[in-house]
């Protein structure tokens, strides 16, 4: 079977500091993987190198198709109207056309002469998803899809993304900090600590692991008074 | 009265050419956050090769041509040791523009020493409304106005001038979105520098040139960008022309030792107030 994307032995440092140390992950075709892991782990790290934004120091990607990218922060060009936003993710392809994308994300349409800098949170993110699907990509990576964001606007942009990915062929790999979400929403998850995945597997045995729980699923926040 | 319009229609055309040299400062700035203070002398190199094409025989057109594509090329070459090596900041780009424009003053001198030089532009004599002037300077109008409106338009309204405008407004998602914002800020520079050639060629026939002319240019040029917080051409075209207008009639009336000046207070005032109204300039506007 081939894989979407499979990522080998990848390490990158910053200025001397590690930030993934041998990295082997693998999204398969048309399926939805999960990579989760706490602030600082490396995860926007295996994004940048995957999608060509930084130069990995050793290890190989390999990327079957067109890739498209959801950056962590949603990266507006604020300026700029929606449709001028969708227009741009279209650069590197010949069809330009943004209709589709209405069509596929109605709640667009209605802000598409918007200033992208104006709009809130969850318009932003979801404009950022639409320039992503411009580039009529095969992998389509998200980097954090649900932060900053209210439940119910996230509820909203998991029902796109399940239809996405249900519509057309496309493998996703979605960083995540909402774990339970994470793995409710794909087939396979890695577990990235420190630079090097710890665990990796289908996304509902990771959901039982009691390593997994206990980090990422504990719902047991202590708060010092 | 025909002496007002005979100073507003000369003021006009100069300041068509300040708008000129600040409309390549806009495309530069808009695309890479960098001043380009070598911008005066895109003007001066193209009106330099121009006067000598045109006296080794060339026709006109050709020779005008020959200028402003001088002044492409050596946009194009501003823009490589500016921005070509990865992670410049815009202000060290400033310098190095600043040292190149100084290092121009050599070149141009070397090749074509320090006498003034001018050549023939549209010759004739213009009657309009009574005042009678030079009639280059209707065709210096006559120029402008289609390359503002293309401008504009190219800026606004295609998908390259879209991905160029990207680049400044967000160098990260320009990078996300695939857009190689080093070819851009390069195209940005060869486009600013065929501007600031057109500004020479056509100015030249009415105003002189030497190798130190872009001083003029360049404080001019800046004086009218500004204006429109050196991102928007359509605001710089009336910056340049308010300016080359109030040059005229201060020459006219008053003394013409204070030209300069005009501009120096206007650019002034503007940043004043502006800095008042937004605060500190950020480095990055996002
Ligand atoms: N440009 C950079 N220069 C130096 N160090 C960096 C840089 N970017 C990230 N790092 C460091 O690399 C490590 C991994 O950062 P990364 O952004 O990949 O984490 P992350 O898993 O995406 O975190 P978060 O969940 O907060 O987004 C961190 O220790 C971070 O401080
Ligand atoms: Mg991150």
């Amino acid at each position: 079977m081939t894989g979407a994307v499979q990522i080998d032995n990848l390490t990158v440092r910053y200025a001397g500091a590690t930030a993934l140390d041998d990295v082997t992950l693998a999204v398969a075709e048309n399926e939805m993987t999960a990579l989760i892991g706490a602030n600082g782990a490396g995860k926007s790290t295996l994004v940048k190198a995957l999608c060509g934004l930084i130069r990995p120091d050793s290890g190989t990607i390999t990327v079957h198709g067109r890739l498209a990218h959801v950056p962590e922060g949603r990266e507006m060009f604020p300026d700029m109207t929606v449709d001028d936003n969708l227009r741009l993710g279209a650069w590197r392809r010949r069809r330009r056309d943004t209709a589709p994308i209405y069509d596929l994300l109605p709640d667009l349409a209605a802000i598409r002469s918007r200033r992208a800098g104006t709009l809130s949170g969850g318009q932003q993110q979801m404009v950022a998803i639409g320039r992503a699907l411009m580039a009529d990509p095969e992998v389509l990576v998200i980097d954090e899809l649900s932060l900053g964001l209210a439940p119910m606007i996230v509820t909203s942009l998991v029902g796109h993304l399940r239809n996405l990915h249900a519509t057309r062929n496309l493998s996703v790999l979605l960083i995540e900090q909402n774990a339970r979400l994470a793995l409710d929403l794909c087939r396979h998850a890695y577990v990235l600590e420190s630079g090097r995945i710890v665990l990796h597997g289908p996304a509902a045995t990771l959901a039982r692991d009691p390593r997994v729980t206990a980090a990422y699923l504990g719902g047991h926040v202590t708060v010092t008074p | 009265m025909s002496d007002l319009i005979g100073y507003l229609i000369t003021g006009l055309g100069i300041g068509a050419g300040f708008a000129l040299v600040a409309s390549g400062l806009v495309a530069i700035y808009r695309v890479t956050r960098v001043v380009n203070f070598a911008q005066g002398g895109f003007a001066v190199l193209a009106a330099l090769l121009t006067s000598t094409l045109l006296a080794a025989g060339l026709p006109h057109g050709v020779a005008e041509l020959g200028g402003v594509a001088l002044g492409a090329l050596a946009g194009l070459i501003v823009g490589v040791v500016a921005i070509g090596r990865p992670g410049t900041s815009p202000g060290t780009s400033l310098i190095v523009t600043l040292g190149l424009g100084v290092l121009a003053y050599a070149v141009e001198v070397l090749i074509w020493g320090d006498q003034p030089r001018s050549f023939p532009g549209l010759t004739g004599v213009a009657e309009v409304a009574g005042a009678r002037l030079p009639a280059h300077y209707l065709l210096i109008l006559a120029v402008t106005a289609p390359v503002f409106a293309l401008m504009a338009w190219f800026f606004a309204r295609t998908d390259l001038g879209r991905a160029l405008t990207a680049c400044a407004s967000n160098r990260y998602a320009a990078q996300v979105v695939g857009i190689d914002v080093r070819r851009m800020g390069l195209l940005a520079f060869t486009i600013g520098g065929a501007l600031g050639g057109l500004a020479g060629v056509l100015t030249t026939p009415v105003q002189q040139v030497t190798f130190d002319s872009d001083v003029t240019l360049i404080v001019n040029g800046f004086a009218a960008a500004v204006l429109g917080g050196l991102t928007r051409p359509m605001i710089a075209l009336a910056g340049g022309l308010l300016l080359g207008v109030t040059q005229t009639l201060v020459a006219g009336y008053g003394g013409g030792a204070y030209q300069m000046e005009v501009a120096l207070v206007l650019m002034l005032t503007v940043m004043i107030v502006q800095a008042a109204r937004t605060g500190p300039v950020p480095e990055t506007a996002r």
